[in-house]
């Protein structure tokens, strides 16, 4: 009989500071937030969004380190891991930001709103961490099953319900067919850890029909989880009826954290298997980026619009993936995510500042005129929409700079032609919000700006990132890079350059 | 062959020996009134009988939810008690650290009436 | 001794039930028990799978499955409990307040 061990020497606690800080402020926010009076939320968004901006500086400090493994390879720490927690700590902050005075006003139950988000943005750094298909699995069902929840927030209200409804069902309907590929994949190579499993590609042992059955449910249940066409029919129902600071965190969080694991599975350790996912993908690529784009030209309501406005930017971030056999896609997307992150959650805080208790106001005719009466609502939006179109010189015109020249390293001149076409259709509906607001009179008065600074903040850091890292995109596309690569220093079996 | 089985029949005799001593001395000793509904048979104080389409209580849902989720985290600590030696005190404060995020949530449906009836 | 494609069949014959039971069926509840007929489908392909590879990993990923699945059905029936209390149905097809 072995002894008992009672050494905890062996514990490498350091690389998941960031999350155990995220874990135990979820948990602090929820039991002491049941003292709190509801109207007053306020002090509780504070104290979440403090926890999240230290959370995120620690993952600052991880961001240089060496990459390495912790939990015996289950968890991958380094720069690509640092990368996306600092991406979704910072939505995660900015929509606690948002939902600041939006809570109080709208009446929600501050401990679980806030509580639900800090969980969310767990199960968000635990997808980007994973190096485990477990692990990525659970981090995956964390941040879902807290947004299922928050989704349908507005309890009395039947579009919430329906929102979350929806959410939940397609979720859990494709995290079968995500489980069945595991399952497959794992029965094929014998593991479940993404490391083995890329060794387990270049063994002639190795079942091929299962594992491509299993890489094939695989991107199933990805293409559910990033709303790809056609598994994309959830999204603008939960998008729109779910309440708008969570639907930005939908849009922004969520995506990032499933590209973290999307990327990090496929473009890092599956790498070996490019010419049979890459055709599947270019199909998804052009379905979503077409289909997005002209449902969205004929939508009347912001936030459906808004939604397969996110749909289409997934297409766009798919053409990166479809060109991983380019060196620089992966930094390429890694970009594109940060900027789409500022735009879009800068685009969501306008659709709040207009929303009051009982009054939604998400329809584009209640933008029109907005320029007259709040020049600085009006002007935040314009730069929001313009960045979302790709005008240069913002962020989303690098973002999808960076992409298409990928794919074009690739020799993806027909998907790179189809993604061109469509940022000119996107144009269209981006530049009919302008018009409503700068050209067009009627519209809503929406409440004051002056009584809530926490939106004015969020309007204002929104802002401000877009025009930054579009004007001085060099510091970010190298950190983006650097980021990328260092998920490859994990893998130590890694062609840098795929074959084709 | 006795030998490996002897234990068992200890076993099964010391039950038949205590249920039957308690049923036994309940007989002996316990005051008879007997009534129409000590009768029925018992199903956790619902009436055993009646539409298949009765509605419940949704505080049997709320309980339920929360027999449920407890319930089934539980069997994390199988393996692990299995591997308790092996594991040494990096699974003794892992598994503390578990059941203490279960006692958050166990507070917090306290804190919130979950657990409260009426 | 079962041959192990007959657990990985089965696992299949299960899943395929799942989905058509999502696809066709209109009753939320029905739907909900369908994917859990999926997920019960790669609890037995883990399983099935593990064994034949003699490692624990698919053990252990089912009892993940399993936890993440109670989980999700007590968030779940909550939202189907009040998504009732609001609309006084539970038939798929109509809930329809957003269309394109």
């Amino acid at each position: 009989m072995t002894q008992f061990n009672w050494s905890l020497i062996n514990f490498a606690w350091l690389p998941i500071l960031p999350l155990i800080v995220v874990a135990v402020g979820a948990m602090g926010v929820l039991l002491a937030g049941v003292q709190v009076d509801d109207e007053d939320s306020g002090a509780l968004g504070i104290l979440t969004i403090a926890l999240l901006v230290f959370a995120a500086v620690l993952s600052l400090l991880l961001f240089g380190g060496r990459p390495s493994v912790a939990f015996s390879g289950a968890l991958a720490a380094g720069g690509y891991t640092a990368y996306f927690d600092l991406l979704v700590l910072f939505a995660a902050a900015m929509t606690a930001l948002m939902s600041v005075e939006y809570a109080a006003d709208q009446g929600l139950a501050g401990a679980e709103y806030y509580a639900l988000l800090m969980f969310a943005a767990l199960g968000m750094m635990l997808m980007a961490a994973g190096d485990d298909l477990i692990v990525i699995f659970l981090g995956l069902e964390t941040m879902s099953i807290a947004i299922y929840a928050l989704a349908g927030f507005m309890r009395h209200d039947p579009r919430s319900n329906e929102a979350a409804l929806k959410y939940f069902l397609l979720g859990a309907f494709s995290t079968g067919f995500l489980l069945y590929g595991i399952a497959f994949i794992y029965g094929a190579t014998g593991s479940i850890k993404l490391e083995p499993i890329e060794a387990a590609l270049s063994r002639p042992a190795t079942d091929n029909a299962l594992l491509l059955a299993g890489v094939g449910l695989l991107l199933i249940g990805f293409g559910f989880k990033i709303a790809a066409v056609p598994f994309h029919m959830w999204a603008p129902d939960a998008y729109e009826g779910a309440p708008t600071p969570v639907t930005a965190f939908m849009a922004v969080g969520v995506k990032a954290a499933a590209f973290a694991a999307f990327v990090r599975i496929f473009m890092v350790h599956l790498g070996p298997l490019g010419p049979q996912w890459t055709m599947v993908l270019w199909v998804m690529a052009g379905l979503t980026m077409t289909v997005g784009n002209l449902a969205a030209l004929v939508q009347t309501n912001i936030k459906r619009m808004l939604a397969y406005s996110a749909i289409a930017h997934a297409g766009y971030i798919l053409v990166g993936m479809t060109a991983a056999a380019a060196p620089r896609a992966g930094g390429a997307i890694l970009y594109y995510l940060l900027g789409y992150a500022f735009t879009n959650l800068g685009a969501f805080t306008v659709v709040v500042a207009l929303e009051r208790r009982g009054a939604i106001h998400d329809n584009l005719a209640d933008y029109r005129g907005l320029a007259a009466r709040h020049p600085f609502l009006a002007a935040a939006m314009a730069l929001f929409m313009l960045s979302l179109a790709g005008v240069p010189p913002l962020a989303g015109f690098f973002g999808k700079f960076y992409i298409f020249s990928a794919a074009l390293d690739a020799h993806l001149l027909w998907l790179t032609i189809i993604a061109v076409i469509n940022s000119v259709i996107s144009a269209y509906y981006y530049l009919s919000v302008l018009i409503a607001m700068y050209v067009r009179e009627g519209g809503v008065e929406p409440a004051a700006l002056r009584t809530r600074p926490a939106l004015i903040a969020t309007l204002v850091i929104a802002a401000a990132g877009t025009v930054a890292i579009g004007l001085f995109p060099q510091p970010y596309i190298t950190s983006a890079a650097g980021a990328f690569v260092s998920a490859l220093g994990n893998a130590p079996h890694h062609h840098v350059v795929l074959s084709r | 062959m006795l030998l490996t089985w002897f234990p068992i029949l200890v076993t099964l005799a010391v039950a038949a020996l205590v249920v039957g001593g308690m049923v036994t001395i309940n007989r002996l000793t316990g005051p008879r009134r007997p009534s129409k509904i000590k009768g029925e048979e018992f199903e956790c104080g619902n009436p055993p009988t009646g539409q298949a389409w009765g509605r419940f209580s949704v505080h049997f849902y709320l309980t339920a939810l929360l027999f449920v989720v407890f319930d089934v985290e539980v069997i994390f600590l199988y393996p692990w008690a299995v591997e308790l030696r092996h594991l040494g005190m990096f699974g003794l404060v892992e598994a503390l650290i578990f059941i203490g995020i279960l006692t958050v949530g166990l507070v917090y449906a306290w804190q919130r009436g979950a657990l409260d009836w009426n | 001794m079962v041959p192990m494609s007959y657990f990985v069949g089965l696992s299949a014959v299960l899943f395929a039930i799942g989905v058509a039971g999502v696809l066709l069926r209109r009753n939320i509840i029905v739907i909900f028990m369908s994917i859990e007929i999926m997920l019960n489908a790669v609890n037995l392909a883990f399983v099935a799978l593990g064994r034949r590879l003699g490692s624990m990993d698919g053990q252990v990923m089912v009892f993940f499955v399993m936890t993440v699945a109670a989980a999700e059905a007590a968030v779940g029936l909550a939202i189907i409990i009040a998504v009732f209390r609001n609309r006084e149905t539970v038939n798929a097809d109509q809930l329809n307040l957003m269309r394109w």
